[in-house]
């Protein structure tokens, strides 16, 4: 049986489709990650799955149990942490935590073991106001509150958007500890980064799946010829570039610009004279492996 | 890029209480260049925004935002930049066309004058056809980029993007970037916050902020020798990992 089983699952809002035909499972202990921009369908998926929306139609199962006719039983095995900051700001750090336990009728003693890794880095400050904490630790918080009922399936609508880079770092190592104890977890993000840290990724835009893999099949299926090109002025060079007849796509990746070319014919040396021509200066080229981003707007161009 | 400054910061310091939010901050930002303001959150950086928006006064240090005094000339300032952040950008109910009248309007542009450029801009984004629809049913990412043109409608010296990337998708988002060097190439100077490290490479020269202070400053390349640094990803974990624990 899997963790998660989505079936042909479809949902509009007055009539303007947010997810179409979204099938897939999730095994048991799997850290599964939904990867897509604003808009992607990603916290509809969600909120289908934590039982707060019934989709328009297809069917899913979490542990077993429908999501529409067993509710009830998935609302006790499962933690959801919505996309917006959701504890309570008036209450202190460990009053949050006592009040998530006791409703679902656990203790902060029983379950202790599963939250200590990260409970005890905001221990000290646990007479603290929720609202008052810093946003590093206000995620501690709420991970530690979904997690002190012991659920079998976790499910974290964008943990990291608007975090900074740190401490998006530390939150996926707490997921993968989690994990290894383990629990099953789907966690969505418009940070394509991130996808590397999953063990499968769905890359979902407009109420689609465009692929669904391992992050590294998913590098390795990257069709096209890939080169990385630096020169001293970039604009320019982008400039340059997308005037270049046989150019087909080409986008600023941090300090370089990535190319691929019409028919995938890259011909370095012409496209080095191309640029000296252009009085480009100190031209760098070399042939790359794509990441999980080009992947991603490879299939973007191609939907 | 040019060699003159637009924005003059001389030992900025920002205290609420006891709490230091901005500790001596000192830094040009000069015309035309890409101005990365980094920092992990709650470094400061909002609050240093806030001060050369004009939107909150300094504790002491002399600061100059487009050649007029954070003390005593807010208004100027406001006048003379731009400014668009994720959250806050176009009126969700008002259409395309009313969105940019009701900007340029309040920026104190002359109707001749907003209905030449309005016209240029309709065609410039291809939404000719969209015009008169309503912002809200417009994608995220065609928001975003009409969001930053209304902010730069006006022709100011600087422009100030607030997280203007977050979640749009990663062709959108390397479109608005163009539309960035292409403002900064015709002499805007644009200062800008990203939790994406990879934008940090597409400034000019990045500033990088931990706990209240400016840890950092130069040429993403520069960094990342100086750290001994693969990405500005690293250069930052090195720097913000301390204020972290």
């Amino acid at each position: 049986m899997k963790s998660i089983q989505v079936n042909n699952i479809g949902k509009s809002y007055h009539q303007i489709p947010a997810l179409k035909d979204i099938s897939f499972g999730v095994e048991k202990g799997e850290l599964f990650g939904l990867i897509g921009p604003d808009g992607a369908g990603k916290t509809t998926l969600l909120r289908i799955l934590t039982t707060l929306l019934i989709a328009d139609k297809g069917t899913a199962t979490i542990e077993g149990s429908d999501v529409v006719k067993d509710y009830k039983t998935i609302r006790r095995i499962v933690g959801y942490m919505p996309g917006r900051f959701s504890l309570y700001q008036d209450l202190s750090v460990e009053e949050n935590l006592k009040f998530f336990a006791a409703i679902f009728g656990a203790t902060i003693e029983e379950n202790y073991h599963l939250i200590k890794n990260i409970y005890s880095q905001i221990e000290p400050f646990k007479t603290r106001k929720a609202g008052k904490l810093s946003g590093g630790m206000k995620q501690k918080l709420a991970l530690s509150c979904v997690m002190i009922h012991k659920p079998a399936v976790l499910f974290l609508d964008e943990p990291t958007t608007g975090v900074d880079a740190v401490s998006r770092t530390e939150f996926w190592e707490m997921l993968r500890d989690l994990k290894n104890s383990g629990i099953t977890i789907l966690v969505s993000t418009p940070y394509m980064d991130e996808a590397r840290l999953c063990d499968r990724v769905a890359l979902m835009q407009n109420g689609k799946i465009m692929n669904i893999d391992k992050p590294q099949r998913i590098i390795e299926n990257f069709s096209r010829r890939l080169c990385a090109i630096k020169t001293k002025n970039m604009y320019r060079l982008l400039k340059d570039l997308q005037g270049f007849q046989k150019t087909n796509t080409v986008y600023p990746f941090g300090e370089f610009l990535h190319y691929t070319a019409k028919e995938n014919d890259i011909d370095m040396k012409e496209i080095i004279k191309y640029l000296e021509q252009k009085d480009h200066e100190g031209i760098e080229m070399r042939e790359i492996t794509a990441n999980i981003e080009d992947c991603f707007m490879e299939l973007m161009n191609k939907n | 890029m040019e060699n003159v400054p637009v924005i003059h910061v001389e030992n900025m310091t920002k205290k609420f209480g006891d709490f230091t939010a901005n500790d001596k901050l000192t830094f040009e930002v000069f015309k035309g260049e890409i101005f990365g303001f980094l920092g992990a959150n709650g470094a400061g950086k909002t609050t240093a925004m806030k001060i050369l928006c004009g939107l909150s006064s300094p504790t002491s240090g002399t600061i100059r935002v487009a050649g007029y005094d954070a003390y005593t000339q807010t208004e100027m300032i406001k006048k003379h930049i731009g400014y668009m952040s994720q959250k806050f950008s176009l009126y969700e109910d008002l259409t395309i066309v009313e969105n940019i009248n009701f900007y340029a309007g309040i920026y104190g542009l002359k109707k001749t004058e907003i209905k030449e450029k309005t016209q240029n801009l309709l065609t410039k984004l291809q939404l000719w056809d969209e015009k008169d629809k309503l912002i809200k049913s417009l994608p995220l990412g065609w928001k975003q980029k009409l969001a930053f043109s209304v902010a730069v409608f006006h022709e100011p010296g600087i422009v100030f993007l607030d997280e203007p990337t977050s979640g749009v998708d990663p062709i959108t988002r390397r479109q608005f970037w163009e539309m960035i060097y292409e403002a900064a190439y015709h002499g805007i100077t644009v200062f800008v916050t990203t939790h994406y490290m990879d934008e940090a490479e597409y400034c000019d020269r990045v500033s990088i902020m931990v706990d209240g202070r400016i840890e950092a400053m130069d040429t993403p390349s520069e960094l990342k020798k100086k750290y001994q640094a693969e990405t500005m990803n690293d250069v930052f974990t090195k720097l913000a990992r301390k204020q972290n624990n």
